[in-house]
């Protein structure tokens, strides 16, 4: 009965977007979920910027507001023939839309403006299909951070971990002080992303792409996963005992605060932290996982560019430029918290932790060891993702009580979503 | 039909051309206004039903794809039911639906009737009693589960204020244990339907005959004897209504778990409703969501339609 009324309320939602089709050309329609202060108030520099050349910009409103009810809302246009030219998306969406012949081409514009050296590989595996451009991104995120509050660190005479055993020592170190060491968000989303991190801390970046993009269920069930599922054990062992259901922001909070001394997290916590008028450096600090110093597993947003009538496509591109022009990347990314999703932009505008994400992902991309966070959706499609999700929050949370059962469950997750 | 009778009785003296035209629009008209909304009713609601039963045969994942595969969906559905260790989400949620499910019920329908209860015994100020128990009802699901989420949080709820004013050894932190967080949702939705409830059964108690009640009393019932004797089994019309209304609301139950659990911890509040969505919507893997719903529709069935068609029965006789 519920699915008939979603279904429902997406043609509903379909047909109110339903429009005629002599629209202006001379517009943008986008699909985003970025309403929120500074993320708003960036993409303003977007819209100005189209608005140089003459080009219009019509928002598509979402109810609901994350990205899950926009994705929803997005298919139900799409069923229905009534896309928007553009839609952030993410992961593997852009891919799915391109292989049902949705997503339009943009390789000449490509071509011209040199995305293809510009742009990270690894990340042009989200924005290429069949070696046509369909999307470009917007910027780059990693999750593989340490968030830590100075104030704590200096009470409890700490310095960076180098190692997951410097980090357990240091973590001790904070529990005897009295300070929560792991400020931790206990939702299943936020452990599957702290997992990736301990999987690259444990296993290295090649066993990471092994289990994590090859699915080798050798690597999946190895005794390098056990450990790592037991090294995510440990730390939990460092949480506060009311972390359930926390949201990631408000652990951050924690950081922020004082009241506890780290959180694992991606740099999106960073913006949190400018949002509290704290300064990298002198307020918190921002180091990789230990051990993952190198590598960088990413996700990233992207503007998905739709199929569009060729009286559009003028737009499309005016749109796509903009996006990837270095001026809009460094000015987005700034107040973001992430990094361009492109290598040659100047970071004289980036605080600390925005100059380190830059180096970091230039070394990563030369080096190759730039891979997609699986628990973000960059390594395996959703369906995989989820299962993969599942275990990490089951195994968190004590349904799952052994690595050993782990990883069989792991295996089995996963098999059963491919 | 009475009515539109005694109208065209009245019309009678006119010209029979003119009433044979009047009649027949006079018939016809109530099916005409009717027709839309059931052509609506029709599609919506019965051709998706039917549709949602066509995909769960198809190997549709993230779009709807028309190829049939067979009973693949109900087959994965299946043993996942019986997967017990560790619980896979399908089970967490059968489980979840039939504690949520019967708690739910049976504690709105116990209590929505002691409250009702209560009030008709002619007490002062129940102009005022009566909205306050009714109002929760007036509230979204999202603004009930996120006001309990922060009333059982022990950081900063019910635990906290209790260590607060002394009371250091209070303990109460379901909200936060994989085995216990499902009775919280209870705990929220029996808040805020119980009043709802009451209302009905209020309006049953006022609806009995008071002759009836003074002639028990003339017997020499007692007034204990009086409610279980003769009083709630002269309420069954209204145990049926809050039955349906409440089992329906138990099923579809959505917005409340969401906001107040997020899921849960491990997902341990997984109802069948959020694995119908997060498997439809964001695991594109649409026919096993769609197989989902179909067995939810058929449960309910399987639980409404014998129960409405006795009590329907039993009135017509």
């Amino acid at each position: 009965m519920t699915t008939t009324m979603k279904l429902f309320a997406g043609a509903l939602l379909a047909s109110a977007f339903a429009m005629p089709a002599h629209a202006q050309v001379k517009e943008v329609q986008m699909l985003h979920w970025w309403t929120s202060g500074g993320e708003a108030a960036a993409l303003n520099v977007l819209k100005a910027d189209l608005a140089k050349q003459g080009f219009g910009w019509k928002d598509v409103p979402v109810a609901g507001g994350g990205g899950s009810a926009a994705m929803t809302a997005l298919k139900a246009m799409v069923a229905a023939g009534n896309h928007p030219t553009s839609s952030q998306m993410l992961g593997y969406t852009v891919l799915d839309y391109a292989a049902a012949g949705k997503m339009g081409d943009l390789t000449a514009t490509a071509k011209a403006e040199g995305w293809d050296e510009a742009v990270p590989k690894a990340l042009q595996k989200f924005s290429v299909h069949n070696g046509k451009w369909v999307a470009a991104p917007v910027n780059v995120h990693s999750v593989n951070w340490l968030w830590i509050s100075k104030s704590v660190m200096d009470k409890i005479g700490g310095t960076e971990p180098k190692t997951f055993d410097d980090l357990i020592a240091l973590l001790d170190k904070a529990k005897a002080a009295g300070v929560t060491p792991l400020a931790q968000g206990g939702q299943p989303w936020q452990e599957a992303t702290m997992f990736d991190s301990v999987v690259l801390s444990t296993g290295g970046t090649d066993f990471y792409k092994k289990a994590f993009l090859d699915l080798d269920e050798a690597s999946l069930k190895s005794a390098t996963m056990k450990k790592a599922f037991d090294n995510l054990a440990k730390l939990r062992s460092y949480t506060d005992a009311n972390y359930a259901g926390r949201d990631w922001n408000l652990a951050t909070a924690m950081v922020i605060k004082g009241d506890a001394l780290v959180q694992v997290m991606g740099d999106w916590a960073k913006g949190e932290f400018v949002a509290a008028k704290k300064t990298p450096g002198t307020d918190f600090l921002c180091f990789r996982f230990p051990g993952t110093q190198g590598t960088v597993a990413y996700n990233s947003d992207m503007f998905g560019m739709f199929k569009v009538p060729a009286d559009r496509q003028e737009a499309q591109v005016a749109l796509a430029k903009a996006t990837l022009s270095k001026s809009f990347q460094s000015a987005f990314n700034v107040v973001k918290g992430s990094v361009p999703a492109r290598t040659d932009v100047p970071d004289t505008d980036f605080d600390a932790c925005g100059k380190k994400g830059i180096a970091d992902l230039k070394d990563a991309n030369a080096k190759g060891t730039l891979v997609g966070s699986i628990a973000q959706g960059y390594g395996q499609p959703p369906a995989i993702a989820a299962a993969y999700t599942d275990v990490v929050t089951k195994f968190f949370h004590g349904q799952i009580a052994t690595s050993d059962a782990a990883v069989t469950e792991l295996v089995k997750a996963i098999n059963a979503a491919k | 039909m009475s009515i539109t009778d005694k109208l065209s009785g009245r019309d009678a003296p006119r010209a029979p051309a003119a009433i044979g035209w009047r009649e027949r629009l006079q018939e016809a008209l109530p099916k005409i206004v009717l027709a839309p909304s059931f052509a609506v009713t029709l599609i919506f609601v019965y051709g998706f039903i039917v549709w949602t039963v066509y995909l769960s045969f198809t190997g549709s994942k993230m779009f709807p794809s028309y190829d049939i595969v067979g009973w693949q969906s109900y087959q994965r559905l299946w043993t996942w039911t019986f997967e017990t260790d560790p619980p896979s989400s399908w089970y967490t949620a059968v489980v979840n639906m039939g504690i949520f499910g019967s708690l739910y019920i049976s504690i709105c329908i116990a209590l929505g009737l002691l409250i009702a209860i209560l009030l008709d015994q002619k007490i002062r100020g129940e102009g005022i009693l009566r909205p306050i128990y009714l109002y929760p009802m007036a509230l979204s699901f999202i603004v009930t589960g996120t006001a309990w989420k922060w009333f059982l949080d022990p950081g900063i709820g019910l635990e906290q204020t209790m260590h607060a004013i002394g009371w250091e050894s209070f303990h109460f932190d379901w909200i936060k244990n994989k085995d216990f967080v499902i009775y919280t949702v209870v705990i929220a939705g029996v808040w805020q339907a119980s009043g709802f409830v009451m209302a009905m059964f209020l309006a049953g108690l006022r609806g009995i005959d008071g002759e009836i009640m003074k002639a028990a009393q003339i017997d020499g019932a007692s007034t204990a004897q009086l409610y279980r004797r003769i009083i709630i089994p002269l309420l069954r019309p209204v145990f049926l209504s809050a039955f349906i209304v409440l089992a329906h609301m138990a099923i579809k139950s959505y917005d409340l778990v969401v906001a107040l659990t997020s899921g849960g911890p491990g997902g341990a509040a997984e109802l069948p409703s959020t694995f119908m969505y997060s498997y439809t919507f964001s695991r594109n893997q649409m026919a096993v969501g769609s197989a989902s719903a179909v067995i939810m529709l058929m449960t309910i069935s399987a639980i409404i339609v014998p129960y409405l068609y006795s009590e329907l029965k039993e009135k017509a006789r």
